[in-house]
């Protein structure tokens, strides 16, 4: 059996969590820290889902930050495979070593054979960085609904029970055990096994009040009258059905164009030449101009 | 009741509204909630969320059994009483009756106004006390036992009507002269508010309708499934616009699940040069083969809907779906029936608006009737006469429809020389198949012909159109 630590105690509550995660630039809602503030106490993965450009990511690093804890990042992708996402040999180190031991007859052989599936020449990868560090971490699996099935299942044995096999080397279990977090857009279902072993929190949208705040914290030139304004609209074009809906970094995105252009106010005229920072389909524009009526001012 | 026991109970309860949760969630459940506290009721609720709920899709039947189980408040019906003193003519009192005054027509005006105050600017907090409010004011029925009370959100909503308060508030904008910028965003504003108020409505009819006959009864009969498993043809209003909403992601998911699959079966010719390329790292030795991308399948497709009355909400999804598709079939032509056909491809426009696409099409399904009577038999032979050469080696034919004509000719000869010059061939039926071949329903005579298959929600149409692909 492994012996994986006990979780640590990152957190002192989800009131704490929120306080300093806010600390560090993240502003969340109850539900965001209190689940954050699980994870770390129960030690279990937790799996972000929600719209692309809500803070998926962020939350993960901010996370980092307000625990002080190193980042390991594992971007997937369509094809990504062991050897990028675990650990590689180092073949052309072996190469050498073994053309360096070359010719010193056959004894030598069996120290060599030994010698080159060792730590030395061990290329170790996002996940296996992360279960080996002795230093707290936090290890994040961003897009997991990018990779193929089969990743998932390398990703069941890391995430249950912090360990990995490396066949030549045996069974390297956690040191400490990191904060995971993975982040998922739903483009794909993922698999029951992967949900069971995490908690689970559906990011979405925020509240008007939060989104006023977070962009206020972020464009801190901003009147607050303008993003006032900029947050109604933005929640105004969320309900439009869009293909596209405007995340908060979009809105974000906005408040600075909006800022760059010396805009005072929102009107019609202001909102017609920026839309193009927060819409990204032309059929969206089209549907926002015509159910906004920005065409008859 | 105990707290372990009122734990194993939300659990049965979320288990028998179809969330799948296993004994390890159960667990960490537990666990998360021994962590939080009972102190927090939204620090519960999230730690009950984040252990147990694992897609979007069953979160608002999540929220409905936690509200019944774990009550922000307990007991009768809420009405503030000191407050209105003035407003009850002659200031009863805080002791006013709380309840059983549903035809004073001073307290509803004078509710109304307040509502009407709260839909432009209220804070979810006061709309949830307004709610409570008018439940408690006009929701009262008589119960079925004696000296059981019974409440109806029904009751409720009739009487204070906040949509056509919305349309009021809003005429006064109209009339008010200035931007008509602001008046779109305000009145989105009050509609979803409106909204909210009738949800909030219903939740505390719910509450208090547990607190009278206890909460397996309620959740038992007020919670819904999630809109992947609604009929389509008994959708509510409100489920087919969540519904609509809903084809969009869906048909995103669906298009990367294709396509990944189509990728992950590729091993077309052998790419020699890059074999080649590659094998230079390992001393010229080709351990690594690379392949050329298969040319990916893809289906023509001609849909033939049905777009009589009985299921024009399937056909609108059906046609949605396929519209939000369109990349994966090289072609797609629509025809709308009832008994006339009429093609409908040049409205699935690229790059097109999925709602306006969807307006569009309604309009032009009475095109499609002559007479008003859903007849296969004359869409089929106009369909041969029409358009002869829709069909061909490599067509998928979807004729989609409830297989109901009026005990009328079915037109099978045309249709067999369409399903003869078609690939593959489905009828849809958004019908249960319990109803199948009852009344004027011609499955079996169809099926003989081409297959058939139960499409009746989003998960199933999902599934097929999976399997088309």
């Amino acid at each position: 059996m492994s012996t994986v630590p006990p979780p640590e105690k990152l957190f002192a509550s989800p009131a704490d969590a929120a306080e300093r995660l806010e600390g560090v630039g993240y502003l969340t809602d109850a539900a965001t820290a209190t689940t954050v503030y699980l994870a770390a106490a129960l030690g279990k993965p937790l799996l972000l889902e929600g719209p692309a450009g809500v803070g998926k990511t962020e939350l993960a690093k901010a996370v980092a930050a307000a625990t002080e804890s190193a980042l390991v990042r594992l971007q997937c992708y369509e094809g990504l495979d062991e050897a990028r996402a675990l650990y590689e040999w180092n073949y052309k180190k072996q190469l050498l070593r073994i053309q360096a031991g070359a010719g010193d007859g056959a004894q030598e052989w069996d120290a060599v054979h030994d010698d080159i599936f060792t730590e030395e020449f061990l290329l170790t990868r996002p996940l296996l960085t992360a279960i080996r560090r002795s230093e707290p971490t936090v290890l994040l699996i961003d897009e997991v609904d990018k990779t193929d099935v089969e990743v998932e299942g390398l990703l069941l044995e890391v995430l249950s029970d912090f360990q990995v096999t490396i066949p030549e080397m045996g069974t390297v279990s956690a040191v400490r055990r990191p904060f995971v977090v993975l982040t998922s857009n739903a483009t794909r279902e993922l698999s029951e096994a992967i949900k069971r072993r995490c908690l689970y929190l559906h990011l979405d949208y925020p509240d008007a009040e939060r989104e006023l705040a977070i962009i206020t914290s972020r464009v801190p030139e901003i009147r607050a009258a303008l993003a006032e304004e900029l947050v109604r609209l933005v929640a105004t074009l969320r309900g439009l059905e869009l293909k596209k809906s405007p995340s908060i970094a979009e809105s974000v995105d906005w408040a600075e164009t909006l800022i760059a252009l010396g805009t005072q106010d929102l009107d019609a005229d202001a909102i017609r030449q920026t839309l193009g920072v927060v819409l990204k389909h032309a059929s969206d524009h089209d549907r926002v101009i015509r159910e906004l009526k920005l065409d008859r001012v | 009741m105990g707290l372990v026991e009122r734990h194993v109970d939300f659990v049965e309860a979320l288990r028998r509204a179809g969330m799948p949760v296993s004994l390890a969630e159960d667990l960490d459940a537990v666990r998360a909630v021994t962590a939080v506290g009972l102190a927090d009721r939204e620090a519960l609720r999230a730690a009950y969320a984040a252990t147990v709920v694992k897609r979007p899709m069953h979160r608002a039947a999540f929220d409905t059994l936690f509200d019944l189980w774990f009550p922000a408040v307990s007991g009768g019906p809420r009405i503030p009483d000191a407050r209105d003193e003035e407003a009850q003519d002659g200031g009863r009192g805080p002791d006013a009756p709380p309840a059983g005054v549903p035809d004073d027509g001073a307290a509803l005006g004078n509710f109304r106004d307040r509502l009407a105050e709260q839909l432009e600017q209220g804070s979810e907090a006061d709309l949830a006390a307004l709610a409570a409010e008018a439940v408690g004011r006009f929701g009262p029925v008589r119960g079925r036992g004696p000296g059981q009370q019974a409440w109806s959100a029904y009751t409720v909503m009739s009487r204070v009507q906040p949509e056509q308060l919305v349309e009021q508030l809003l005429q006064a904008l109209i009339a008010q002269p200035g931007e008509s910028l602001d008046a779109v965003v305000r009145e989105r504003a009050m509609r979803t508010a409106a909204r909210r108020f009738t949800e909030l409505v219903e939740a505390e009819v719910r509450r208090l309708t547990a607190e009278e006959r206890g909460e397996e009864h309620v959740a038992k009969h007020s919670v819904r499934p999630s809109i992947e498993q609604i009929d389509f043809l008994r959708a509510r209003r409100a489920d087919l616009d969540a519904m609509r909403r809903e084809i969009y992601p869906l048909a995103r998911r669906l298009a990367t699940r294709l396509a990944r699959e189509h990728h992950s079966t590729r091993r077309g010719s052998l790419d020699f040069r890059r074999t080649v390329r590659a094998s230079v790292g390992t001393g010229g030795v080709p351990v690594v083969t690379h392949h050329r991308p298969r040319r990916p399948h893809k289906p023509e497709l001609v849909v033939l809907c049905d777009v009589s009355g009985s299921v024009a909400p399937f056909a609108q999804f059906t046609l949605g779906l396929v519209f939000a598709l369109r990349e994966q079939f090289t072609k797609v032509r629509a025809f709308t029936f009832v008994d006339d056909v009429t093609e409908v491809t040049d409205v699935f426009r690229p790059g097109g608006d999925l709602a306006e696409t969807m307006t569009e099409l309604s309009a032009r399904a009475r095109y499609a009737a002559l007479w008003g009577r859903t007849s296969y038999g004359r869409a089929f032979t106009k369909f041969v006469e029409k358009y002869p050469d829709a069909i061909g080696p490599r067509t998928s034919l979807l004729v989609l429809g409830d297989a109901r004509s009026n005990y009328g000719d079915l037109g099978l000869p045309h249709l067999r020389t369409m399903v003869g010059a078609a690939k593959h061939a489905w009828l849809i039926n958004p019908e249960a198949k319990t109803m199948w071949d009852t009344g004027d329903s011609a499955v079996s005579a169809f099926a003989e012909i081409l297959q058939v298959a139960e499409c009746r929600n989003l998960a199933q149409l999902s599934e097929f159109v999976h399997e088309l692909t």
